[in-house]
């Protein structure tokens, strides 16, 4: 199939970006989509010309790294899978697509389609875990957990922190992300302890980073590759109330940056 | 050189505890006065950094990747071992250790595996308290399955995605440190050499690689947790960015690279469909505990698979080792489908497939007690090969996944460069010529959280917290070297891309060095290398500058060290005139078509030491002693 792809290129993130139209040919239904793009960049490479730079590692759905908007949705049109499991076989030969970077405020582009997401990773620095080092812990089946809170607990934990929900939201926000993370950890009796302050701090960090307000629109859960359901953010909602109404804490206070 | 494996001696069972005591101890107040670099941030590296930051260390972490949690680790998913005996079936340390080093073809050492069973234990409980969902049983106990080479269930598994929950349970003890200012990360930084000063790492340099800017960091040791090889085949299941640059590189600094032949090719990936193809995709191992493999007894036999009669399909593995079942090891289900498809029997439009087929798994157990084990494979098949598992068996083919072989350390885990340390894939020290399944996951943690901690400080304690300088003129060296190959790499403007030079070593190592190797496909392989790695620094073209995010650049890099670790591995595998594990030879098989080891001759870990570009490199061997098993012709009949 052949097809033609309008693609963000950008420098760098000091310079301004534009659309820039490209030529796919000989596409077979079987490439997945970022076996495509490396179509693209092989003949681009062979004509001199500077390669689309774009974020990839395992290719199989779960490192979390690939980024793309396709035709205007995360991850393109599917539901339920990142871009390196879009298979070319879900598009028509003689397509247009577009390709952008993930936009939001809180993740500004580097180049191309590569954008800078560590606010993740700081958001996960102000509480996503629990506090206990290494060695020292008590037996693995000491604390029986129900086999259905276990199973939600996971559910939650399998986001993969691809900034999708931020994407596609149309306030920038991380409500989703942070959601997965304060649910399943609260669910979870080792995740007792720090639960309110837990819920403070990523929230604070949170805002902190940029990220916009959730006003429930429900696009996040929509395009979410792992398909992370909106009753994680009214689980979050929960424990940020519960926590501020009982809190020990000045609101904010031990937000890093 | 004589390699000291440095294995404590007296009783097995005691020679870790013994080792725990001997070691020196850095006093607590003292260990923020040394700085540790840890390379990679996947289980080794994660836990290893979270951990040492928590003892007091000044820890800084890097990866190439945008965030630490996104390390190849992440996609493990069929689960970990651990010799918990939680099911009460016969399961201990030392039937993990025994079942280990058998699976091993023999060409482990008995302690460093003793040792990986014994604090495979604790592994479980860190990883739960860190509030890692694993999978649980009704009563609110964690639940097992089995895996290949092994009698017992032992697997602790969070469905199909364990690596995530686990890497992410390491990654976030690993934020909780840089989040106290403990550890510094570096993320999208790639290590680019490694710094030796009197005899000692001392530093690494690495490249931004989003600015392009070399920088020198020093420190008092430096941790490789990078992980394995895989692909120098071009196509395996590793991640796209997966390299050696890291282990390479020490090594041309002096660290010895051991056993680089033993590679693994897993049995069951999904098939290669074309030439566009970036990697392959695994289906885990834990399929075959319900899935079954087989073939068309006939030649050629292009049917559906449905319209195949129950007595016209032959079950190979069960027929073959009716004790073992489709659950035999890796390396004896890839080369039996392999035979399979030799014989003319595989399937699918290359012939290069046999079935994994759920039919009867759905008819005992129900589609959805089958869906609720393994749905999330069965989406990712279905996602990839647009058919649906469940009412057609799946097509699939060993591929390249791990490789056992690595940079050779001690039982503290030491490269031969002092002060320079290997964890994980990385080193080459646990799982001798082949893997079992679900104990990558148990050895990149026990040495990041329960090896690294205790040996680390007798090495410091030893040598003192000594001033670090990265004006040191082996730093501005090391930069300038790293500076010179970047500059030499954009300025070749050839007109070949660096794609098609990995596309053609993986099909050399793959056809010469991969499931079955023969002296004389191995000595052509060299000759084939050796001639496309010339050709790569004539005529490849790399685009762009080094000031900027450069992907064609990084992958340059890594292919470079590729087309010369390839040829190492050729070597390894011409050298070992035997057969074992992955490293199957084919003029030294049983008559039953099995490897055929040689204990009487190599019965050693091949040790290759680099001696300059352009010369050939020395093997050194460390004997392997067997004191409690006695190594025996592998059967899982």
């Amino acid at each position: 199939m052949n097809l033609t792809l309008k693609v963000w290129r950008q420098k760098d993130a000091k310079s301004k970006g534009q659309l820039v139209t490209y030529e796919a040919k000989d596409i077979s239904p079987d490439m997945s989509f970022l076996e495509m793009i490396d179509v693209v960049n092989e003949d681009l490479i062979k004509k001199g010309e500077d390669p689309i730079a774009f974020d990839h590692d395992c290719r199989e759905g779960i490192c979390g790294m690939c980024s793309m908007y396709i035709n205007g949705r995360a991850h393109g049109p599917k539901t339920g899978i990142t871009t390196c499991q879009l298979h070319m076989r879900s598009f028509q030969d003689g397509d247009t697509i577009v390709i952008e970077p993930w936009r939001a405020a809180a993740f500004p582009v580097v180049k191309d389609l590569v954008v800078d997401r560590s606010a993740f990773d700081r958001i996960i620095q102000a509480g996503g875990f629990v506090s206990v080092n290494t060695g020292g812990v008590p037996d693995a089946n000491a604390i029986p957990i129900p086999k259905k809170q276990a199973d939600k607990a996971f559910d939650a934990a399998t986001c993969i922190g691809c900034g999708a929900c931020v994407a596609s939201c149309k306030n920038g926000s991380a409500m989703l992300f942070v959601a997965a993370k304060v649910t399943q950890l609260a669910l979870l009796p080792q995740g007792q302890v720090e639960r309110k302050q837990r819920v403070e701090n990523m929230v604070a960090q949170m805002e902190k980073e940029g990220f916009g307000a959730c006003s429930n629109t429900g696009a996040c859960s929509v395009e979410c590759p792992k398909l992370i359901g909106q009753e994680n953010i009214a689980t979050l909602n929960r424990e940020y109330i519960y926590a501020k109404l009982t809190s020990d804490n000045i609101p904010g206070s031990e937000a890093k940056k | 050189m004589n390699l000291d494996s440095k294995i404590p001696d007296g009783p097995l069972a005691d020679k870790w505890d013994k080792h725990k005591f001997n070691l020196k101890l850095v006093n607590p107040a003292n260990k923020r006065k040394y700085e540790i670099i840890v390379v990679g941030t996947g289980l080794a590296g994660a836990s290893a950094a979270a951990s040492l930051a928590e003892l007091g260390y000044k820890v800084k972490a890097f990866c190439f990747q945008d965030s630490p949690r996104r390390a190849h680790s992440i996609a493990a998913q069929g689960g970990i071992n651990a010799a918990k005996n939680y099911r009460n079936d016969g399961d201990s340390v030392y039937r993990l250790f025994y079942d280990t080093i058998k699976g091993g073809d023999y060409r482990a050492r008995e302690g460093n595996v003793y040792r990986l069973a014994q604090v495979s234990v604790n592994i479980i409980d860190q990883c739960v308290a860190q509030g890692v969902p694993f999978a649980r049983e009704y009563g609110g106990l964690l639940d097992n399955r089995s895996f290949g080479g092994a009698q017992v269930s032992r697997t602790f598994y969070a469905r199909g995605q364990t690596g995530q929950q686990l890497l992410l349970g390491a990654y976030s003890a690993l934020e909780r440190q840089v989040g106290l200012g403990t550890v510094k990360m570096y993320p999208r930084t790639e290590m680019l050499d490694l710094v030796v000063i009197d005899g000692q790492a001392r530093g690494i340099v690495t490249r931004n690689l989003v600015t392009g800017e070399i920088e020198s960091h020093a420190g008092h040791a430096v941790l490789l947790c990078t992980g394995g090889y895989g692909n120098v085949f071009y196509l395996s299941t590793n991640a796209q960015g997966s390299n050696a640059t890291a282990a390479w590189r020490a090594h041309k600094k002096g660290a010895f690279f051991a056993n680089p032949c033993f590679t693994q090719i897993h049995p069951t990936c999904i098939p290669v469909t074309g030439d566009h193809q970036s990697k392959l995709t695994l289906m885990s191992e834990s399929l075959r505990n319900d899935g079954r493999v087989w073939v068309p007894k006939n030649k050629g036999d292009k049917r559906a698979p449905a319209d195949i009669p129950e007595n016209e399909r032959d079950y190979f593995l069960e027929r073959k080792y009716p004790s073992f079942g489709n659950l035999v090891p890796r390396d004896v289900a890839s080369r039996n489908a392999k035979e399979q498809c030799d014989a003319g029997k595989g399937v699918g439009a290359s012939g290069l497939a046999v079935y994994l087929d759920f039919a009867d798994a759905i008819k005992r157990m129900g589609e959805d007690a089958v869906r609720a084990k393994y749905g999330n494979l069965f989406d990712m098949y279905e996602q990839i090969t647009g058919e649906n598992p469940y009412k057609v068996p799946m097509r699939i083919y060993p591929a390249v996944h791990y490789t056992m072989g690595g940079l050779w350390v001690d039982y503290n885990l030491m490269t031969t460069i002092p002060g320079l340390y290997a964890l994980g894939e990385a080193n080459f020290s646990d799982h001798g010529a082949n893997r079992l399944g679900a104990s990558a996951l148990m050895q990149g943690l026990a040495d990041g959280y329960f090896v690294i901690p205790y040996t680390i400080g007798d090495y410091l304690a030893t040598t003192g917290p000594v001033a670090l300088d990265v004006n040191h003129p082996a730093f501005k060296a090391a930069e300038k070297e790293v500076k010179d190959n970047i500059k030499k790499l954009l300025s070749i403007n050839g007109n070949k891309t660096v794609t098609e030079y990995h596309r053609e070593l993986g099909k050399i190592m793959w056809n010469y060095c991969g499931m079955a190797r023969n002296a004389e496909g191995l000595t052509k392989a060299k000759g084939m290398i050796k001639a496309l790695r010339e050709d790569f620094w004539k005529n490849v073209k790399v685009i762009g500058d080094d000031a900027n995010l450069n992907q064609n650049l990084e992958k340059a890099s890594r292919v470079a060290d590729f087309l010369e670790l390839g040829e190492l591995m050729v070597d390894d595998a011409l050298h070992r005139n035997e057969s074992c594990g992955g490293h199957f030879r084919e003029e030294y098989q049983t008559e039953e078509n099995e490897a055929k080891r040689d204990d009487e001759n190599f019965s050693y870990v091949a040790a290759w030491e680099y001696k300059g570009p352009g010369q050939p490199e020395q093997l050194n061997k460390e004997e392997l002693k067997f004191e409690n098993v006695k190594p025996t012709q592998r059967s899982y009949k």
